[in-house]
């Protein structure tokens, strides 16, 4: 395990040490306090919409994190020919998967903290109110997503060519589920066969990523989500991350790491 | 030939401050153009007008507090709830069941993601409606020309929110731009009578709206016929308040010829006809 929390620290210090974070940090904030300095008719109460805008902005940029940094592991240190010296040592390419999920996860939610406590802080300024236990749900059902989109992109930098083709096709898979996954059901009812029987299948058979935005309870100030279901989608993202990352190491253990 | 850095920087200003002092006046100009619809008309040409039915619609979810269909979902082309509240339409119990367009769980994942997601259908209240009206102002700025973003706007700024002042504004800003709507001059009237309670300036503007409407070229009459009915029924309310009865009549026999229910308007003249019989030694 002490290889494991190794590997994975050298990822969290690959985080601070690059720009990424700060400028996406930095372009989140410029963009909240542009939205919040408008003035609309003149009413200082409002507020949801400066919410809104800073919890998209939270959730592209927390995207954009994960997934460039984790596409960018193992092609990286294959390029690199870190890799060798790595694998030299007493550790196994389990680990080394693993060391790469857990550092890359554990960035991903550092990250998380310092933006939600931005917006927890933004947030209060005009509503007077601290929901913590609301944002705290919000947060860690954002985490668990991650957890999901690391191990999927993990696999994917394992099978693709470069972290540039990883990336994106990353960004488009997590944004279709986001966007149309819950309602492929819906989709497949209206077509012919065999269409119909192929889209349902999808269905079932993708992870279910919309269920962790909980930005329109937020937003919108409808209270917490019982935390029984809460723990039943976090065994469901446990579930997902095991699968992609069970892949991803049945992949990098018979690949072929010098061409 | 050789270039100096300092005279190529001086240059490089001097072209940039010809340029600024050239471009500021037609900037200005750019937000003032009511027809090409502003800035935003410079820089989205029509395509404006989606991102404002797009805002539009958003102050409608802000309504619905999320609650709202999807594309894939019925009832996502019905009309929004923002427009129907602000002509004084209350929910009944049967548009509520119709208004729930996710019916019953299709499956497990369907029942089990319900849990993430907004299933209450609630309205905004409390003061709350304010949350609607960034995105009215931005649907105002993309498309000027879209007449049920002020008409909207105003209604909840004076009815909700006790802001008659910026009410007005807003629709002097939709006039502005919309000179022949009877639908701005409808809410102008309203905002007169109901909230500033100024039965002059509310006859004058509804006077207005019934000369413009009568104005218009036939086809367009039968399209606004609604909302002549409602100018006029309002006018004919607003001389019985006055005590012109007889002048209040003549105003809902006007609407009478354009009004569904005449029946219900000629029941309304019987009872101010009372009033004149009353008043007669």
């Amino acid at each position: 395990m002490n290889k494991i929390f190794a590997l994975a620290g050298v990822v969290i210090k690959e985080l601070y040490r690059r720009k990424d974070f700060y400028v996406l940090f930095v372009l989140t904030a410029v963009l909240t306090f542009a939205a919040s300095a408008v003035n609309f008719f003149q009413d200082e109460k409002i507020i949801r919409y400066v919410k809104d805008i800073c919890l998209l902005l939270i959730w592209i940029s927390s995207l954009v994190i994960a997934i460039v940094t984790t596409a960018r592991q193992i092609p990286a240190e294959r390029e690199a020919r870190t890799i060798f010296p790595l694998l030299a040592k007493p550790v196994s390419r389990a680990q080394v998967i693993a060391g790469k999920f857990l550092g890359c996860w554990l960035a991903a939610g550092i990250a998380l903290v310092v933006f939600y406590f931005f917006f927890a802080v933004i947030a209060s300024s005009r509503e007077h109110t601290w929901p913590v236990v609301m944002y705290f749900q919000a947060a860690w059902m954002q985490w668990c997503l991650l957890a999901v989109v690391i191990a999927l992109v993990l696999l994917g930098s394992i099978y693709f060519a470069a972290p540039s083709s990883t990336s994106t096709i990353s960004f488009i898979v997590v944004a279709g589920i986001m966007l149309v996954g819950g309602h492929l059901n819906t989709i497949a009812l209206s077509q012919p066969e065999p269409m119909q029987s192929v889209l349902a299948g999808v269905y079932y058979f993708i992870p279910h990523l919309e269920w962790y935005y909980l930005s329109d309870f937020v937003v919108y100030n409808m209270g917490c989500v019982s935390w029984v279901k809460i723990l039943a989608a976090t065994l469901y993202a446990a579930a997902w991350t095991g699968i992609f990352l069970t892949l991803a190491w049945l992949g990098f253990r018979r690949k072929n790491l010098t061409t | 030939m050789k270039i100096s850095p300092p005279l190529t920087l001086a240059a490089l200003l001097a072209l940039a401050f010809t340029l600024a002092i050239g471009l500021a006046p037609q900037a200005a100009g750019w937000s003032q153009r009511d027809k090409a619809g502003n800035v935003f008309g410079l820089m989205f040409g029509d395509g404006r007008k989606l991102f404002a039915n797009q805002f539009f619609t958003m102050a409608d979810v802000y309504f619905h507090s999320g609650y709202y269909p999807s594309v894939f979902d019925k009832n996502s082309d019905e009309e929004k709830e923002i427009i129907s509240h602000s002509h004084g339409k209350k929910e009944s119990e049967e548009d509520e069941k119709n208004e729930d367009f996710l019916g019953k769980p299709k499956d497990w994942i369907d029942a089990f993601g319900r849990n993430f997601k907004i299933t209450k259908h609630t309205h905004l209240e409390h003061g709350n409606e304010r949350e609607i009206l960034p995105w009215l102002r931005l649907a105002a700025d993309l498309d000027p020309q879209k007449i049920e973003t002020y008409t909207v706007g105003a209604f909840f700024l004076r009815e909700h929110l006790n802001r008659p002042d910026q009410a007005e504004a807003f629709l002097r800003e939709g006039l502005r731009n919309n000179p022949d709507s009877c639908e701005i001059l409808f809410e102008l009237g309203r905002l007169y009578h109901e909230s500033l309670h100024d039965l002059n300036r509310a006859r004058n503007v509804w006077e207005l709206g019934v000369r413009k409407y009568l104005a218009l070229p036939p086809a367009s009459q039968k399209e606004s016929k609604l909302i002549f009915e409602e100018i006029v029924v309002n006018l004919g309310h607003l001389e019985d308040e006055a005590g012109n009865y007889a002048q209040a009549i003549n105003w809902l026999h006007a609407a009478q010829k354009v009004s569904p229910a005449p029946d219900a308007l000629q029941v309304q003249i019987d009872a101010i006809q009372k009033k004149i019989s009353a008043k007669q030694p």
